[in-house]
This record gives C-alpha cells, sequence and structure tokens, in this order.
C-alpha cells in the first residue's frame, strides 16, 4: 500500500469523508496504517520530496487547488510505530541532497523503534525546485524520458548512480556494527569489542564516508531497500541495490517486458541469485459495481478539471476484477503489488475490506502475519555480515 | 515585599556515551533499544518534566587512534527516536540536539516542523555547533568550515531555519471542499536566503506547526556561547551548579538579553546537574563515593588524565602518582570527536591545580581524577536535594535543571517518586502539566511574539 496524503487522485481531499484537515496530525496517520495492518497488509511506504507537492501527470492541478505541504516521512513513520505491532514501514528518504550517513542512522532507529519493521524507499531528485532549496549544486540538464529509454551516461543518470553509492553507504553502515560488538566485560572494563566495530571506508566520486555507524546494527541486520523504476536507468539502479523494486506496467504485455528489464539488470549487477521481488504499483478506484467505480472517477476527474494521469496503471473497477488482475499479472512475474488508494478512506477500504477479502477467497493472501520482521513478510532471511569474519 | 516564588523546571537527559553512565551496573539496560527511551520518558512524563532531552555525537569517539571502548558507544538518531516517543507520551517536551554543520537548514526545519506536529507541539532544539575534520569524514563536505566559523554557520543557520518555520503564518490553508481551494495564499511558504552560508529559495514545505518555531536550546558555556544563547535561545544548559558561580553566570547570561530586546523570563538557564539519593544525607555520601568509583575504573583514570594531558600515559599506574612532565601543548592529539578536550583551555594551568592538590591529599591518579572530574552535583536525602535544588533556583543561580540518571533507564525512578513530591509540597513544582506544549511548559513565548528573524 502506497500512502499519499488522502489518495493519489489530485481531487481527493474534497470528497466528503476526507480527512483532509488532519494531514498534518499524528492520528491520521496511525488509523490508516492500523487499517492497513488490520488487513495483514505486509508494508505501506510513504511519499516524500524535499518540496512541495507536484505532479507531473497532472500538471492541470498543480498549485493551490491540491494539497501542498507534507510531514517528513521517515519521522511519520517512527511516529506509527510503537502504535502497531506487525505491518512494515517503508518511508521515502531522498538520496540527492541528504546525507547518507544521517538516512542509514535514522533508518537503523525506525528498525529499533519498530522492532524489525523498517525499510526504505529511496527516490533521486532531479527536479530544479528540490535543488534549489539545499543550493549546493548544479543539476546539468535533466531529462527524464532520455533516462528511461537508455541507461547511457547523462546528468540524470549520473544521480541515479549517485544514488547506488548512497545505498551502498546505507548498507555498509547498517554492517558496521557486528551484532555482538557489544560485550559489556566488567572484567576488562570494555562495553564494546572494538575488533567488530568497522571503518567503512567509502570513498565515490559524490562522497566519502569513514564510518563505522553512530547506530548499532540494527535488528533486520539490513532493512528492506526499495525504489521505483521506470524504464532503463531507474530498473538498473533498483536492479543494483533493492530488495524491491516497484515497476509501473500498463498492460499484461508490459508485466514482461518490465520484469525482464529489471532481470537482465539484476543479472548484469552480478545479483543473480540475490531475492529481488518485482512489485506492480498499480492506483486503484474501487466501487461496488465497476459503473459505480467508474463514476467516482469520473466525479473527481470533474472537480479536478482534467481526466486523471499516472505514471502507474489506473485500475477502476470492483475489487473482485482487481483480483483477477492481479492473480494474471502475479502468474507473469510479478512478485506482489503496491496499490496506491486514488482517495482515502473509500479506496483504502477498497482495498482491506474488499480486495483482500476476495484474495483470500482465492487462497492467495495471508489470513495472518507469518513473521515479525518485513525481512520475514518478503521471504528475506536476515543477512550475514559483510564484515564478519 | 517578598519576591514571588518561582517555580522549578526539570528535564531528563537519557544517560550518555561518556563515564557518568555506569553500564555495569547489575540494574543497566540498552541504551539501543526503544524500550529503554519509552521508560525513561515515561517516567519523566510522570513526574510532570518540562522536557526529556537526546545528545548527539555523530563519530565514534577514539583515543590513541582506537575506538574508544570504556564507556557507553552507540545511539540511535535522534529525530526518529524523538517522534517514536512522541506515540507513547503526551505531554512531554521531547529535545534533540542537531548539529548545524553537517547539516542544511531546508532539512532540519522541516523534520523540526515535522516532529512538533507529531507531537502536537512539543519539539525543541539544542544548537550545536561543531567544527572538526574527525567528524566531518562521516559526511559529504568534509572539514570544510574552519573552527573560528563556527558559530557564525550556527547564527545564520537558525536564522534561516526560522524564516522557514516562518515562511508559513498558519491561515494558509482553507481546504474548502467546495471551491476546490486548498491554499489560499498561492505563495505559502516562499522564502528567500543567500549570504555566504546558504544560497536557498524556494518554498517551504511544512506548514506552520502548532509551536511555530521549535523550543531552541543552547549549551555553549563561553562568552560566544553565552551570547548566542541571549540572542536565540529559549533555554540554555549550561551553568554552574554553586550558590554564588550560579548567581554570576545567571546574572551575566540574563543580563545579556536586553540588547536583543528580550526581557529575561525569556531564557530558562537549566544547568547539568547529576544526583545522588539515600535515606540519610551521610548515606547518600557513601553512595556517592561508589558511584564515583564505578565512574572513574583505573583504565578510565589514564584515560581522562590522557585528555588533559594530550599524551599517550599507558604506562603510567591508575594507583600512582602523576606524570612528572607537562601536558603536551597545540594541537589535540591524543582523543578525538569529543567536546570536553576543547573545554581544556588552559592545560597547564589545570595541570598545576591537580598536582598541588594530589601533592597536598597524597592522591593517586584514580583518586585525583575521582575528585576532578564530574562529581555529582546534588548528593543527600530526598529532602536535602529537594531543599538544594529550591534553594538554588529562589537564589537566582538556575531555573531548574537538565538531570542525567547514571544508570538507564531506570535511574531517574528515584528522584522522581521522592524528590519531586517534595518540591511539589513546597509549591515550586507543577503537580500537572498546565499547557500542552513545551513553550507553555517553560513559560517561553514565541509563537505569536516578536519576530526576532525579521531583525
Amino acid at each position: 500500500m502506497a500512502l499519499d496524503g488522502v489518495g493519489w487522485h489530485p481531487a481527493a481531499w474534497r470528497e466528503p469523508e476526507a480527512r483532509t484537515d488532519e494531514l498534518f496530525s499524528a492520528g491520521y496517520w496511525v488509523d490508516v496504517v492500523r487499517q492497513a495492518e488490520a488487513a495483514k497488509l505486509d508494508f505501506v511506504t510513504l511519499e516524500d520530496s524535499l518540496a512541495l507537492q507536484r505532479d507531473i501527470y497532472n500538471p492541470a492541478t498543480d498549485g493551490p487547488r491540491r494539497v501542498q505541504g507534507r510531514l517528513d516521512a521517515v519521522l511519520t513513520a517512527a511516529r506509527v510505530a510503537p502504535l502497531t505491532s506487525r505491518i512494515g514501514l517503508v518511508p521515502t528518504a531522498v538520496v540527492t541532497h541528504t546525507e547518507p550517513f544521517h538516512v542509514s542512522k535514522a533508518i537503523a532507529t525506525l528498525d529499533y523503534v519498530s522492532t524489525g519493521r523498517a525499510g526504505v524507499r529511496v527516490r533521486v531528485a532531479p527536479f530544479e525546485d528540490e535543488n534549489r532549496h539545499f543550493g549546493r549544486r548544479e543539476l546539468g540538464a535533466v531529462d527524464l524520458a532520455q533516462a528511461r529509454e537508455s541507461t547511457a551516461a547523462s546528468p540524470i543518470a549520473d544521480l541515479f548512480d549517485e544514488a547506488a553509492d548512497y545505498v551502498e553507504v546505507l548498507r555498509r553502515l547498517w554492517d558496521s556494527w557486528e551484532d555482538d560488538a557489544e560485550i559489556r566485560d566488567a572484567a576488562t572494563g570494555r562495553f564494546v569489542d572494538r575488533d567488530k566495530l568497522h571503518y567503512i571506508d567509502f570513498e565515490g566520486r559524490w562522497f566519502s564516508v569513514k564510518g563505522p555507524s553512530i547506530t548499532p546494527r540494527p535488528p533486520q541486520g539490513q532493512p528492506v531497500v526499495s525504489s521505483l523504476a521506470h524504464g532503463a536507468t531507474p530498473s538498473r539502479l533498483g536492479a543494483r541495490v533493492a530488495d524491491v523494486v516497484y515497476v509501473t506496467p500498463r498492460d499484461r504485455a508490459d508485466v514482461d517486458t518490465t520484469v525482464d528489464l529489471v532481470r537482465a539488470e539484476q543479472e548484469k549487477a552480478g545479483r543473480a541469485q540475490d531475492t529481488v521481488h518485482v512489485f506492480g504499483d498499480l492506483v486503484v478506484f474501487l466501487g461496488e459495481t465497476t459503473q459505480a467505480a467508474r463514476d467516482r472517477k469520473a466525479r473527481l476527474d470533474e472537480r479536478a478539471g482534467a481526466e486523471y494521469g499516472s505514471d502507474a496503471h489506473i485500475f477502476t473497477g470492483t475489487p473482485e476484477d482487481l483480483a483477477d488482475l492481479l492473480l494474471d499479472w502475479h502468474a507473469a512475474g510479478l512478485s506482489g503489488f503496491r496499490l496506491r488508494p486514488g482517495a482515502v478512506p473509500h479506496d483504502l477500504t477498497g482495498i482491506t475490506d474488499g480486495l483482500v477479502p476476495a484474495l483470500r477467497g482465492r487462497g492467495a493472501f495471508r489470513t495472518d502475519y507469518e513473521a515479525d520482521t518485513l525481512r520475514g513478510l518478503l521471504g528475506l532471511a536476515r543477512p550475514a555480515n559483510r564484515y564478519a569474519a | 515585599m517578598s519576591k514571588p516564588v518561582k517555580q522549578v523546571h526539570l528535564a531528563a537527559h537519557f544517560p550518555g556515551v561518556n563515564n557518568t553512565t555506569v553500564w555495569s551496573d547489575p540494574r543497566a539496560g540498552s541504551h539501543i533499544e526503544f524500550s529503554s527511551f519509552v521508560k525513561l520518558a515515561q517516567t519523566a512524563e510522570r513526574a510532570k518534566f518540562d522536557l526529556f532531552f537526546l545528545a548527539e555525537g555523530l563519530r565514534l569517539r577514539e583515543q590513541g587512534g582506537l575506538i574508544y571502548d570504556l564507556d557507553v558507544v552507540g545511539r540511535p538518531d535522534t529525530f526518529t527516536v524523538l517522534a517514536g516517543l512522541a506515540a507513547v507520551t503526551e505531554r512531554l517536551g521531547l529535545a534533540g540536539t542537531i548539529n548545524s554543520t553537517f547539516n542544511e537548514p531546508f532539512d532540519v526545519a522541516r523534520q523540526f516542523a515535522s516532529l512538533d506536529h507529531l507531537s502536537a507541539g512539543r519539539a525543541a532544539w539544542n544548537v550545536v555547533t561543531s567544527w572538526d575534520a574527525f567528524t566531518g569524514e562521516n559526511f559529504r563536505r568534509g572539514g570544510f568550515l574552519p573552527q573560528d566559523q563556527r558559530y557564525a554557520r550556527a547564527k545564520t543557520f537558525l536564522k534561516t531555519a526560522w524564516e522557514l518555520f516562518d515562511s508559513w503564518r498558519g491561515d494558509e490553508i482553507a481546504a474548502d471542499r467546495e471551491s476546490g481551494v486548498y491554499l489560499r495564499d498561492d505563495n505559502a511558504g516562499a522564502f528567500a536566503h543567500h549570504d555566504e552560508h546558504f544560497d536557498i529559495e524556494g518554498r517551504f514545505s511544512v506548514p506552520r506547526s502548532p509551536q511555530g518555531r521549535p523550543v531552541i536550546l543552547q549549551a555553549g558555556d563561553s562568552d560566544e556561547g553565552r551570547e548566542f544563547a541571549a540572542e536565540a535561545a529559549d533555554a540554555i544548559f549550561a551553568g554552574q551548579r554553586t550558590l554564588e558561580a550560579g548567581q554570576e553566570f545567571y546574572r551575566d547570561v540574563k543580563g545579556r538579553l536586553a540588547k536583543y530586546g528580550r526581557t529575561p523570563e525569556q531564557l530558562v538557564i537549566l544547568p547539568a546537574a547529576t544526583f545522588v539519593l539515600a535515606d540519610t544525607d551521610a548515606d547518600a555520601q557513601e553512595r556517592a563515593d561508589v558511584i564515583r568509583h564505578q565512574q572513574v575504573s583505573g583504565q578510565t583514570a589514564i584515560k581522562l588524565l590522557e585528555q588533559l594531558w594530550n599524551a599517550d600515559l599507558s604506562s603510567f599506574d591508575p594507583d600512582g602518582p602523576l606524570p612528572d612532565f607537562d601536558p603536551v601543548l597545540g594541537e589535540h592529539t591524543v582523543a578525538r570527536g569529543r567536546a570536553s578536550v576543547r573545554m581544556h583551555r588552559d592545560p597547564l594551568a589545570i595541570a598545576r591545580q591537580w598536582r598541588e592538590l594530589a601533592e597536598e591529599k597524597n592522591l593517586s591518579i584514580r583518586e585525583l581524577i575521582i575528585q576532578v572530574t564530574g562529581r555529582q552535583s546534588f548528593i543527600g536525602s530526598p529532602e536535602t536535594v529537594a531543599a538544594r535544588i529550591n534553594e538554588l533556583v529562589q537564589a537566582d543561580a538556575a531555573d531548574g535543571f537538565i538531570l542525567a540518571p547514571h544508570v538507564t533507564p531506570g535511574g531517574l525512578d528515584e528522584f522522581a517518586d521522592k524528590v519531586v513530591p517534595l518540591l511539589q509540597e513546597r509549591g515550586v513544582f507543577r503537580t500537572e502539566y498546565e499547557g500542552t506544549t513545551l513553550r507553555e511548559h517553560l513559560g517561553v513565548d514565541g509563537i505569536d511574539g516578536v519576530d526576532r528573524a525579521a531583525r
């Protein structure tokens, strides 16, 4: 489940039942994550950026007629963590202007606060508005379309390469303490065994980081890393560094293409043996009948003044039909799905109370949590520490 | 006419990564599991403390080229733990130490504004400056900042953050479902700041939070630190714990406020303090001595001595006399990542005092270090400690204290159970929270107050 404001449609905030006035209060976020947890979803992602929201797929509604402003995703996840117990929490972290040292310890700490349920979705920030808020670099000519076509060198390919270095630093810092580094040995007076703390000595084109982390290795060892991939360059990033890659196929045939692209990059990155989940992203507008769902989306579109656009496939229909589609795409090679509710609470409830029972009826979704860590829910073992002898 | 009775302010410091914290105590728990933070924060809230405080360190300390292993090592990310604690407390202020050197204003401001929303108005920021290239090795820009510019950067960093907090007034969100107008001001959050440290402009992305600006704390005791606090802080974690020295500090700092158009009440003075309680004063003295010996082992004594001497003293016997040579002056090369070594401003003079004391009382290295470093501030029965705290506050030697227990996480329980009720009986400490925000607890306005950023 991908959470963003009161839903992904730019007019969702105008729905009568939308909790628009509570977007900046903790209670709203606690409630929606708890609802997802009650339905036994694997995890929620929280969107974030270092600027006011804008939506390149819905330019007509950008500006004062859409929700503007949001809370930091990592902190929102941490605020929700003590009040939930099983669901994974995957905030977005921007990796272009921020410090890998800070983000590494923040996600490690989220893993402590949630006792093993943390992940992170890494996002590059190619836009000038975010850049001007930091004022530390020249972005160069950013051509998103070109980066989707090929992985050839370009300013935006550099941002993705920097992101790969960034995740490498996150992962090394998470491993920079061995699990049993804290010894509390009264006999010798030593709190830690310093031989089990490791300098990571990362040196790259964009930054160098010495380490070790100030935060011990988190409960999961390595929290789950994920990224969204449209096309060549972002798919290469996901295949190189992530545990979960979100893709946006438009139809079933496109599922094959997008999954193949990630798998090919995974092979090239030497990770063929690693588990890399490929999740399909869909925006969903649900209704008791197909017509009801269409009518509701049409009403939202009318209020927004333009038909809703998205990078992802837009599903409008019943939970049963959505279950059919997901199982079909699952058979085509997707390991799971990240659903973006068009409007909350309506489509969130459509997922938790409509889709989930429909999938269970087909034996295709859990009835209870089978693990108490996010890695466990995703079938990922707790990894060995790269620095352990 | 007698002076009105002042109210005491109290803050709880999560035990830090120095030798004050006795990790070898059988009651000592984890320094990293979230449950320890919950325990201490909930104790502080039960006792109606003003705030809970986390320090920061961005590089593991080293001494003699090796990671320092005698004290607690490791801590969580400040913002993330505080956001988690906001879920399990309701009124307690949540204060985090965040560095102005290895961060950028936009990101720090959005995190504090987010924390203030997520805690419904309880966020506080202890602004610290650092400059050392040693810490810089963990960050993109390395050791980019010359030492003499660290306060200049901190000041402009804070001023910039204020501009970001103030870029939303609080009335911009219309959220009118009928007309479809979400923002009635389509320029909400606009800012521009250009100076030698920051060259940024755009729109801030977090609408105005309950406190407007988080409470600003400052810990520096130097002249620059005092001036910074007088200009910009709502509370200062510095000062002296003896009556006369405390009064002098208090007068000095509060006297600096007027030139910034501020009144004395707008800065709360909370010196750091430790405590040892027992049924009688004599028992407490005995217990304090036992704790000091736990805090300063022979190994630790040598390490602390090295921090002043700036030399490898590993061949010295902690039960023997001080070295017969003077401290090594110049760049500090022995201990790194430790702010306290910079506080030894005149190592030769301090060494002379230590030597005189050691000779006069015939003290070994370890016994000397036990006496001259980190002696507990309040030692005695609950009655004695409550009376002493109140005396110092009423005599304007402080407005309250930030207390660091020596055992994690249960070390505050005794104070909460035994001393706080006595302060409450005296009518000098709240029995219930009166407000909901930290600014209300501390009695420092700032939401709709003077716009300091504009000056």
